[in-house]
């Protein structure tokens, strides 16, 4: 009678609008939900990474007319990095017919809907973050750290600082502070420096700066008193400036803090001014607008006036290009499960079958148009990280340069950690591990 | 303070408690039949875990007068307890750890309250303020509350009743449904019986209130316990019911307040307000942006939409405020009354 009813009656106006609003999808056409965040503390990142993103299937439509024929299409709903409105977002946005992968650069939100995409059995991508144990397949069948999974960064980083202390028998003794963001991103690392400490000999300390970070003083402090060797610097947002401009004020050289994969665009630097002059951060895919692909969409998307980021000085900046390489990981992914499955809108399955036979060697990069941007990627059906090589840049105050060679993670030795830890999740949840033969059962419809 | 508006609206045309049988046996009967996947997971999951932790809210701050800031902390507070009792505790039924969950809310409900025995009004806001930051810092600080796991974030576990599965949406609506509505029926009787006269009394004169002989010190603190207990459970359903992961972040300032607009947007001393506040602030802003979508959604991206829909929702709040002090519950009260004055009067 009362207050049900009356919210029964909205929200079934509420449906009648979205399905007015969202024509289902024809035959031919394939559907991205956006989960995106344009306002709110981690803007900037949005902003970028699903501005590139937009604007690289916007190429694929404007220049290839789809993929094979099909065409791409998406919409945006706002999450401000908010986990219970990335939920709605899901719940929203996956009535829509056609869904080929969610994207919803956020470890918060992606964890709240691992259980959801596994029932609804639609790819859940976290490029470059995620939860490091959805690496193992046989565990997470629907969900792919892409390119650098968060204990593979930490690996990386873990190895550049060896190379500028002159090799990995130099750590003994050296001592590094983690600056981390307050949130599940920020924490993934936790276990794996202690790990990669103990092995190496070096000491870590981890500092926790409290979401969104625009106040560090007291972390600073604690770290001038640490007299580290090294600072990580694993923040997001507007952390990162504030961080760069608290080491100078506390006396604390940058060239010895090294950011991480989320503390390294210009939108990172460029509000801590001189402060960042000399930082140094890992990456998994260059800045710069030199590279074939985002010359092709500077002329054919914003020729078009298409293109996606309202400020022009943003395209080819790190979250941009981030967003272009996201956008090629998922129209190839979905290339190579047309190639099986035919020439039509597929299913979230086959788009997953996709991903999991998602190979992508230098030369194919380079076909793409996006040799130096990203290095390569190799997805399997158990390991869906697949294999991404990591290069570090350093801030010169105008523009981030390239100073090492393609660095490859430790495999090796993060496999059997990151085994280890998706067979518990799966004991605990009582989920039988995949074959490569239930990886091969595809439902099609 | 608003007077208790429900005991003095119109005759209904039905007995009170017929009112509350039919809207139940629809919610039980029809909505789990006709209702879709999105309806539960993103409207009534939400709903029913904010309505509930505004009936908690509403019990401390609505009857008792104690103004918190704190309810997030407790929501998180129950979450994390119901978690870890039932990890670590063998045998323990879900029920079981839902129950003690709420009894350790209300232990640091009553810890948090002592302070009212000195402080009031902004005061006591202020120093509810400490249960906020302090329990969301010792989740965050010790990893053990979340099982050590790396990220801070938690999966739910899965939901059963004496083997009864309840993970599907239907499912896990049904059994916020029944908890809500078996708490919500608890909480009504408690506040026409004598302990809530007694918190009434004490929210509209203290002095007066210890000169006719109720115990202050004991009614404020079974206040603050009581309402913990409610909005500890409240955690829970928000926590294993609608988000399915647990997380101390999502229980921060922002929820406090959220959980403080709902029951002053529905109606102070009102149970039945802090569901019409839980509807408003959970379906509306929902509406707006699917409205907003539909209508601009080709002109502006989802930022400008997002922010001129927050700008749309403030303006209409501030608004309502200002035509209707006494919130939903008011406003409903009288429409009803003139519905039914048209009605009598043909």
């Amino acid at each position: 009678m009362t207050f049900l009813s009356t919210i029964k009656a909205a929200a079934l106006s509420a449906a009648m609008i979205v399905s007015v609003a969202l024509p289902a999808a024809h035959a031919d056409e394939q559907y991205f939900p956006l989960q995106s965040y344009r306002v709110g503390p981690y803007a900037a990142g949005g902003t970028g990474f699903f501005g590139g993103f937009i604007d690289y299937l916007n190429l694929i439509n404007i220049r290839d007319g789809g993929v094979n024929g099909v065409k791409l299409t998406w919409d945006e709903c706002e999450t401000q990095y908010e986990v219970e409105r990335g939920v709605e977002c899901y719940e929203r946005q996956k009535s829509h017919a056609g869904a080929a992968a969610w994207n919803p650069l956020s470890v918060g939100i992606a964890y709240a809907m691992i259980d959801r995409i596994t029932a609804d059995k639609v790819p859940l991508i976290t490029v470059n973050h995620g939860r490091t144990d959805s690496t193992d397949g046989r565990v997470f069948p629907y969900v792919f750290p892409l390119l650098l999974n968060p204990y593979s960064e930490t690996s990386g980083i873990v190895n550049y600082i060896a190379a500028k202390e002159g090799g990995i028998d130099k750590l003994k003794g050296k001592k590094i502070v983690v600056l981390y963001h307050g949130s599940p991103y920020g924490k993934e690392t936790i276990p794996i420096y202690e790990l990669l400490a103990q092995k190496y000999g070096f000491t870590v300390q981890q500092i926790e700066v409290p979401h969104p970070g625009n106040e560090q003083q007291s972390q600073w402090l604690t770290i001038r008193r640490a007299k580290p060797d090294f600072v990580v610097l694993r923040g997001w947002g507007v952390m990162n400036p504030v961080a760069l401009k608290t080491a100078v004020k506390v006396g604390y050289p940058v060239d010895h803090i090294v950011g991480n994969v989320w503390s390294n665009s210009e939108e990172d630097v460029i509000p801590a001014g001189d402060a960042a002059k000399g930082y140094t951060a890992i990456t998994t895919q260059a800045s710069g607008n030199t590279y074939p692909v985002v010359q092709e969409i500077v002329k054919t998307v914003y020729g078009a006036g298409k293109g996606n980021l309202e400020d022009k000085s943003r395209i080819g900046s790190v979250y941009h290009n981030l967003g272009i390489v996201n956008g090629i990981l998922n129209v190839e992914a979905i290339r190579v499960a047309q190639e099986k499955f035919g020439h039509r809108t597929l299913t979230g399955d086959e788009v997953r079958w996709g991903f999991e036979h998602l190979k992508l060697d230098p030369a194919k990069v380079e076909a793409l148009g996006a040799k130096d941007l990203f290095h390569s990627i190799n997805v399997s059906w158990d390991n869906h990280e697949g294999e991404g090589y990591v290069t570090f840049q350093q801030w010169d105050g105008k523009k981030w340069n390239v100073v090492s060679d393609w660095i490859a993670p430790d495999w090796a030795l993060l496999r059997p950690i990151i085994e280890k830890s998706a067979e518990a999740y799966a004991a605990e949840k009582g989920i039988k591990l995949r074959t490569a033969d239930d990886a091969n059962a595809v439902t099609t419809n | 303070m608003t007077a208790i508006t429900s005991n003095f609206s119109a005759a209904p045309v039905l007995p009170k408690w017929m009112a509350s049988v039919l809207l139940l046996a629809f919610a039980y009967g029809v909505v789990p039949l006709i209702g879709s996947s999105y309806l539960f997971e993103a409207i009534l999951l939400p709903f029913l875990a904010l309505g509930l932790a505004g009936v908690g809210l509403n019990i401390l701050t609505g009857y008792a007068g104690q103004v918190s800031l704190g309810s997030a902390a407790f929501m998180a507070a129950g979450a994390f307890a119901a978690y870890n009792l039932n990890l670590r505790v063998e045998g323990l039924p879900l029920i079981g750890s839902i129950f003690l969950a709420g009894i350790v809310a209300a232990a640091i409900g009553i810890v948090f309250g002592l302070p009212s025995l000195r402080l009031k009004g902004f005061y006591l806001a202020v120093s509810t303020l400490a249960a906020q930051f302090f329990v969301q810092w010792a989740l965050t600080k010790f990893s053990w509350f979340s099982n050590e796991s790396a990220s801070g974030v938690i999966d739910a576990p899965r939901l059963s009743i004496g083997g009864l599965a309840l993970d599907g949406a239907v499912g896990r609506y049904l059994f916020a449904l029944t908890i809500v509505s078996i708490l919500t029926f608890l909480a009504y009787r408690l506040v026409s019986s004598q302990t809530g006269r007694n918190f009434i009394a004490i929210r509209d004169n203290e002095t007066a209130a210890r000169i006719i002989g109720i115990p202050v010190l004991k009614t404020k603190l079974l206040a603050f316990a009581i309402s913990s207990f409610i909005i500890g459970v409240a955690g829970v359903i928000w926590a294993f019911a609608y988000l399915r992961t647990v997380e101390p972040a999502g229980f921060d300032l922002d929820r406090s307040f959220q959980i403080l607009f709902i029951i002053i947007i529905g109606g102070l001393a009102s149970i039945r307000g802090a569901f019409f506040g839980a509807a408003l602030i959970v379906v509306f802003p929902l509406g707006l942006s699917r409205l907003g979508g539909f209508l601009l959604g080709d002109v502006f991206d989802s930022g400008v939409l997002d922010m001129s829909q927050r700008i749309v929702l403030g303006a209409l709040i501030i608004l309502f405020l200002i035509l209707e002090p006494d919130g939903l519950v008011a406003l409903w009260d009288r429409i009803r009354r003139r519905l039914l004055f048209a009605w009598q009067s043909t």
